[in-house]
């Protein structure tokens, strides 16, 4: 198990657009990622959940990375959290 | 005749007749079901019939409002497969023994009011976005699907309010404006009329629905959210003509947006805009105007009660310029005199206030209001590309002064390190013969000068440009003021200078080519003028 931390930079946050991308990012890989922002954790590919946690701009996330090619995952939601959020 | 006001969210005017949208109320009841096995296959189903259509609706919406608008119904698909909104019917399907209409119904309300309980109103309006889905599904289960009435004339469409879907599905063709009784500007639905170019009003508030029927005649005004139902005669026609007109508008405007000021020969020209508030760049930008030739400050003081402190006309001056950047904004400094100003200033009543103490002379004799107007200036200047420009100048002595006060203003910034820009341009208006006289000796100390035509025309021929007695004898065309026109151009040029005009005569398209004769750089008229002035521009020919 491999995590990191984020602070979102976007200005509104993990909103409906940005999150649908995320939990595409997220299906396509073969680790099971979580995001925590404070006590919540929610599956990275569950669109709704992920929306739920309300995630806004300034923020910081922890991304976690379980099983398959976690080094790989790790760096694909990176690049996808820096490119997007 | 009855009026109701909205939010306009597009701006234009529909004229036709009231279509009211209902939804097909799809009543859900909670049945118990012996096999839930066979429900959650009618489910699987109606989820791949909700899946497909959603997927047309995206197409269409891809075409009609672009892909980045279009992305919501993609988002819609993604939340109709999202495991747990999935497991959640399913489970209450298993667990309870219930029909799939009430699991999906159910499941929906609760997830609706996770989004509504959210703290900010973006997210709220998503629960919009989870009965939107989920009423489609419910719609494919019970095999009763939303047809839209087939209808031969564009119609305005009234509803409670409108789904995302709901807005793309409808026949755009077929539509002259959506009227809804609900609505927040945040909503998708408001963001794709804007997109589809179709007048919209929301908010019009629940009483309207009630009050009207199919087939009436009524004005949807998006400018001003007004929603007319039955309009008397005059009503009509003078909602016809504003029509036309607006159209107009519009049409000059496609065709000669994003167009070069520049003559069938080749010469160019700027067009910019002279507007007296910061909430007037939308029209600036709207009309595709190069820059702003003149933004009047004097409405920062006469809106005010005091004196405008130095951090509230810099946050105007710092706004207009980072919404205009990288274009040019022309400021001018205080104009106001006897006949114009605010009770704080205390002015004594003059026998002559047009050529009394105003504008300039006013600045120079009270430094200390000046002095706040140029630190405010200077220190938004960091924001945009800005030229301070100093109104009724008559002498080089006078302006001297000005220099002087700007370079110590200029010093006390770099004392304090507050930044400004170095490229900040100086120049002045020529509206007295005086200036325009000595312009060979003005040129070399500034940047640029601005024409201000009505002053000029009133100070030249001696005439009051208000009073009626003397209006045949201020001919604006007089040979006079156009000399002292191309007299100033003649000598900004030599002393590498640029020329505008600013005032009235700069929108006088008779007058066009004899500016552009004389090499006037730029052209400063009112937002609506623009286009107007470009297409003449366009139009002319100076080889001929």
């Amino acid at each position: 198990m491999r995590s990191f931390t984020y602070t979102i930079k976007d200005e509104l946050g993990i909103h409906a657009r940005p999150a649908g991308m995320l939990a595409k990012t997220a299906k396509a890989l073969d680790s099971e990622i979580t995001i925590t922002k404070g006590e919540k954790t929610v599956g990275a590919a569950k669109l709704m959940a992920l929306m739920g946690l309300g995630v806004k701009c300034g923020d910081t996330i922890t991304v976690t990375v379980n099983g398959g090619d976690e080094d790989a995952a790790l760096e694909e939601m990176k690049s996808f959290l820096k490119k997007n959020l | 005749m009855t009026k109701y006001r909205g939010k306009g969210v597009y701006g234009a005017i529909a004229i036709g007749r009231i279509s009211v949208f209902r939804r097909q109320d799809v009543q859900v009841k909670r049945i118990k079901i012996e096999n839930p096995e066979k429900e959650l296959a009618r489910l699987e189903t109606a989820k791949e019939k909700a899946s497909s259509q959603l997927r047309d609706i995206y197409e269409k919406a891809l075409k009609e409002v672009g892909e980045a608008n279009a992305q919501i119904f993609e988002i819609h698909m993604m939340m109709l497969e999202d495991e747990d909104y999935n497991d959640a019917i399913t489970e209450m399907i298993k667990g309870q023994n219930v029909n799939a209409e009430y699991a999906v119904a159910a499941t929906s309300d609760n997830f609706a009011e996770m989004f509504a309980s959210m703290e900010d109103s973006y997210m709220q309006a998503r629960a919009a976005d989870i009965h939107d889905i989920s009423n489609r599904l419910i719609a494919c289960l019970s095999g009763c699907e939303n047809a839209s009435r087939p209808s031969s004339e564009k119609v305005i469409i009234c509803a409670e309010d409108l789904a995302p879907s709901e807005t793309v599905s409808l026949d755009k063709d077929k539509v002259l404006a959506f009227v809804t009784a609900l609505g927040s500007s945040n909503s998708h639905t408001a963001i794709l009329a804007r997109n589809m170019n179709i007048p919209a009003i929301i908010g019009l508030g629940d009483t309207f629905l009630t009050q009207i029927t199919d087939g009436t005649i009524a004005i949807a005004d998006g400018f001003t959210g007004e929603f007319i139902t039955a309009p008397d005669e005059k009503t009509l026609w003078e909602y016809k003509e504003k029509q036309k007109a607006e159209e107009e508008k519009k049409k000059l405007l496609q065709e000669l947006k994003g167009k070069e000021n520049i003559t069938l020969d080749g010469t160019s020209i700027d067009i910019f805009a002279n507007i007296g508030s910061a909430d007037n760049i939308g029209a600036v930008l709207v009309n595709d105007a190069g820059g702003i030739g003149l933004f009047r400050s004097e409405f920062l003081y006469l809106e005010n009660s005091d004196y405008p402190t130095e951090e509230e006309q810099f946050s105007v001056y710092k706004r207009v310029l980072e919404s205009m950047a990288p274009k040019k904004v022309i400021i001018r400094t205080l104009d106001i005199g006897a006949d114009k100003q605010a009770d704080y200033f205390h002015l004594e009543k003059e026998e002559n206030p047009a050529m009394g103490l105003r504008a300039i002379r006013l600045c120079l004799s009270r430094p200390e209001i000046f002095r706040v107007q140029l630190r405010a200036l200077y220190r938004a200047s960091v924001y945009g590309r800005l030229g301070i420009m100093f109104p009724m100048i008559t002498s080089t002595s006078e302006l001297s002064e000005i220099l002087a006060l700007c370079e110590q203003v200029k010093k006390e910034l770099d004392e304090e390190q507050i930044g400004y820009s170095s490229s900040t341009e100086i120049g002045i208006m020529i509206e007295t013969p005086a200036a325009a006289m000595i312009s060979d000796r003005l040129a070399p100390m500034v940047d640029f000068f601005s024409v201000g035509t009505n002053d000029l025309t009133q100070y030249t021929l001696a005439c009051d440009r208000q009073n009626p007695y003397v209006e045949r004898f201020c001919d604006t065309h007089h040979e006079a003021i156009l000399r002292l026109i191309e007299m100033s151009a003649k000598n900004a040029h030599e002393h590498g200078a640029w020329i505008g005009i600013c005032g009235e005569l700069a929108a006088d398209t008779s007058l066009t080519k004899s500016f552009l004769q004389m090499g006037i750089d730029e052209l400063s008229v009112s937002p609506s003028f623009v286009l107007k002035v470009r297409d003449a521009v366009r139009k002319t020919d100076l080889s001929e």
